[in-house]
């Protein structure tokens, strides 16, 4: 017989190796998947993996990692530490729009003029539009006790018409002989994000996502608001008792997280997107919750996190290319990590006993 | 500035040896053609077609082609990375299946100078090395009006819109147009979906639009959803099947429909860079040159109402009708072809209004 039992206190050890253990599983149940599929497992593994970090053309690709991973790390942070004081943020791929929407507005509307404080001003647009959006859900939640779960994701449906309305109207390019999309940033330097270093895929987005790592990690460990979010989350009354303010907790949480996915979206629209489009959110907003639970709430494992969510993407799109996967595999193999994440989970707060038997 | 050089040289050297650059004239032995999808090869519609193509191609020329794909990539940045990808990779010859693409396509041409880029839908043609190409739909979609006008009992009729690009206004348009013609009465109620493909936002338009009191339905997304949302009515509402003929609707809703067909073009542009003839194009061919299809009319329309569709595409086939043919004023009620004129090319590839008599706005 197997029963779980509770541990007194949550494994250390677990802490850090059900992510590990998570990949492993997700490599060996999706490598018996691929090979259900005709395809060999570690060929397909291989080119997930190891391809776009030491392939043939890793120098296109590694880069290509830091472009993918960027907004996915600086939007998990932001809701990481929402999620460690239990704040639900859902809607940062709204917030995410909206910080695209404000900061692309703020250079379009002084086109074509070149000035070096064009970009900065774009950019605390964007923080604003992604903070202005998540302060909705936040004040409807402190004044109303509305539930911020529902309310942010509800409001990503509301970005995405804004995002129509602006690409199809009043963002649209007036040189685009009436197809919707703004003007690309590509061409107009002043308002532009692009690499830093040629072919390195490092911009401004991914500069800024470690940096906020780093301050992040300083935030949690080290100040006294790190603290308060991780009091709050782990034992709310105690919490309350030691003075923590629940509701200015919320402003906060939601505000940084929403100011974290409004940069993320303003550095993608002036870099690797170029130009508001109807469809320019491709799920990372949602994609970032992952990224956030995949690195433990920690913003060093999120950095991991993120990297490795890339890598199922770029290496996960090479093996559906080359080895003829449909994509829709590549989205079960992704799938699988989190749920053997969430599952593998178990063990940090539980241990497995083994007993014989009828008692 | 390392890898800048590696990049370059690493396309340069694809380039070389793999296509022999601009200047060859002598063909080439085996031809890697790729294909970019926007949405998954079993949507059952506009990504089925292309894939659908690239498998006559395939079957036209065997071993000289090898075949690549990529389905449900997005729009963006990570087409970009795709294309990219497949130009490393070694493919000579990308086609890239919907109009997002467009800038990517052209960015990606810019660095790959010995690979053909071939869009579809788009109209940039920035490099010497991208083609575009497109097909007639708004000549379906008058025999797709002249029907739902037939067959319309409570003179309202629907279309799905995914996004309000030209490609998509000209089709309304010339539905509408054509439903007009046969039945004064009829209005045209339009829905925004905002996707190329998503099967739950295209049910809950075809939802929408027979909660207006809709009973014929035309969709430009991609999916059977429309097509399954009106089977549940048990025979009150039908649709069209669109991109793709959608059989498994024949005995329900589905009345006839507009079939791409990507095949004849695909198998000429390969042949082309085969026996070294190729050269940019901007190709628009439609009923006539047979990428546009029309599927059967089932039984459910009467004789009569198919024989006049029937005729219509034949006369639109011979080139004896063009589907915008003046007069036809504007929404706002001005002029825009005079008596007995024709819609030129360029009107028609950024047409951004709708014609007089349908009610509410392109979103702006």
């Amino acid at each position: 017989m197997l029963r779980l039992e509770k541990r007194p206190n949550p494994s250390k050890l677990w802490l850090y190796g059900t992510p590990v253990m998570a990949v492993i599983l997700t490599m060996i149940v999706g490598g018996m998947l691929f090979a259900t599929m005709g395809k060999d497992p570690f060929e397909v593994i291989r080119t997930i993996f190891w391809d776009p970090l030491f392939g043939e053309f890793a120098f296109y690709l590694r880069g290509q990692l830091l472009v993918k991973a960027g907004p996915l790390i600086l939007i998990a942070i932001g809701l990481a530490l929402g999620f460690r004081a239990g704040i639900w943020n859902i809607g940062a791929e709204g917030q995410y729009i909206m910080g695209a929407i404000c900061g692309a507005a703020v250079g379009l509307a002084v086109y074509p003029t070149e000035s070096r404080w064009i970009y900065p001003a774009m950019v605390i647009a964007g923080a604003f539009g992604g903070w202005a959006w998540a302060m909705i859900p936040a004040i409807l939640k402190t004044r109303f006790h509305t539930n911020e779960i529902l309310v942010s994701l509800m409001l990503v449906y509301v970005a995405q018409t804004i995002l129509a309305k602006a690409s199809t109207g009043f963002l649209k390019n007036p040189e685009g002989m009436g197809f919707p999309g703004s003007r690309n940033f590509s061409s107009y330097p002043a308002a532009a994000n692009p690499e830093l270093i040629a072919g390195s895929g490092i911009h401004w987005g991914v500069v800024t996502a470690l940096a906020v790592a780093g301050v992040a990690w300083v935030l949690l460990s080290r100040h006294i608001i790190g603290f308060q979010i991780r009091l709050s989350g782990q034992a709310p009354r105690a919490a309350r008792f030691h003075g923590v303010n629940p509701s200015k907790l919320v402003v906060l949480c939601m505000g940084l997280s929403g100011a974290l996915a409004g940069l993320a979206g303003l550095f993608e629209v002036t870099g690797p997107a170029g130009q508001i489009t109807i469809d320019f959110n491709v799920g990372y907003g949602f994609t970032a919750i992952i990224v956030a639970f995949l690195g433990r709430l920690n913003p060093i494992g999120i950095v991991f996190a993120g990297v490795l969510m890339a890598l199922t993407y770029v290496g996960g799109e090479m093996a559906s290319t080359n080895l003829g996967l449909p994509s829709a595999t590549i989205q079960v193999f992704q799938g699988m990590l989190l749920f053997f994440l969430l599952g593998v989970d178990v063990l940090t707060n539980y241990r497995i006993r083994t007993f014989m038997g009828g008692k | 500035m390392l890898r800048r050089t590696l990049l370059a040289s690493a396309a340069l050297g694809l380039g070389l040896t793999l296509s022999g650059g601009a200047a060859m004239a002598a063909g080439m032995d085996k031809v890697k053609a790729c294909f970019v999808y926007v949405g998954p090869i079993g949507d059952g519609g506009w990504t089925f077609q292309h894939h659908d193509g690239a498998l006559q191609v395939q079957a036209a020329y065997g071993d000289k082609v090898e075949l690549q794909w990529q389905e449900s990539v997005p729009e963006g940045a990570d087409a970009e990375r795709v294309l990219t990808q497949m130009a490393l990779g070694g493919c000579n010859i990308i086609f890239t299946t919907s109009f997002g693409y467009m800038d990517a396509t052209n960015a990606v041409a810019a660095k790959f100078p010995d690979v053909k880029f071939e869009h579809a839908t788009g109209f940039k043609r920035d490099q010497p090395n991208v083609s575009t190409y497109n097909a007639r739909f708004y000549e379906g979609r008058a025999v797709q009006g002249t029907i739902a006008g037939r067959m319309t009992k409570s003179n309202k009729i629907g279309y799905i819109g995914s996004f309000p690009i030209p490609e998509v206004v000209m089709g309304i348009n010339s539905y509408y147009l054509h439903a007009k013609k046969v039945n004064p009465a009829v209005e045209l109620s339009v829905v925004w979906a905002y996707t190329w493909f998503d099967p739950a936002k295209e049910a809950d338009a075809a939802k929408a639009l027979i909660d207006q009191g809709v009973d014929v339905i035309a969709a430009h997304t991609d999916s059977t959803a429309p097509l399954a949302e009106a089977a549940k009515t048990n025979g009150a509402v039908i649709g069209f099947g669109q991109a793709s003929d959608m059989v498994e609707y024949k005995d329900g809703p589905r009345v006839s429909s507009i079939i791409d067909n990507w095949g004849p073009y695909y198998v000429k542009r390969v042949g082309a860079l085969l026996d070294g003839t190729y050269e940019q194009a901007d190709a628009w061919e439609g009923i006539a040159g047979g990428e546009v299809l029309i599927g059967e009319i089932t039984a459910a329309v009467p004789a009569e109402v198919k024989a006049e569709a029937e005729a219509l595409r034949d006369a639109i086939a011979a080139g004896t009708y063009h589907p915008f043919t003046g007069p036809i004023n504007k929404q706002d009620g001005s002029a825009w072809l005079a008596e007995g004129a024709t819609a030129p090319d360029g009107d028609l590839l950024g047409m951004n209004f709708f014609v007089e008599g349908i009610t509410g706005d392109i979103p702006q």
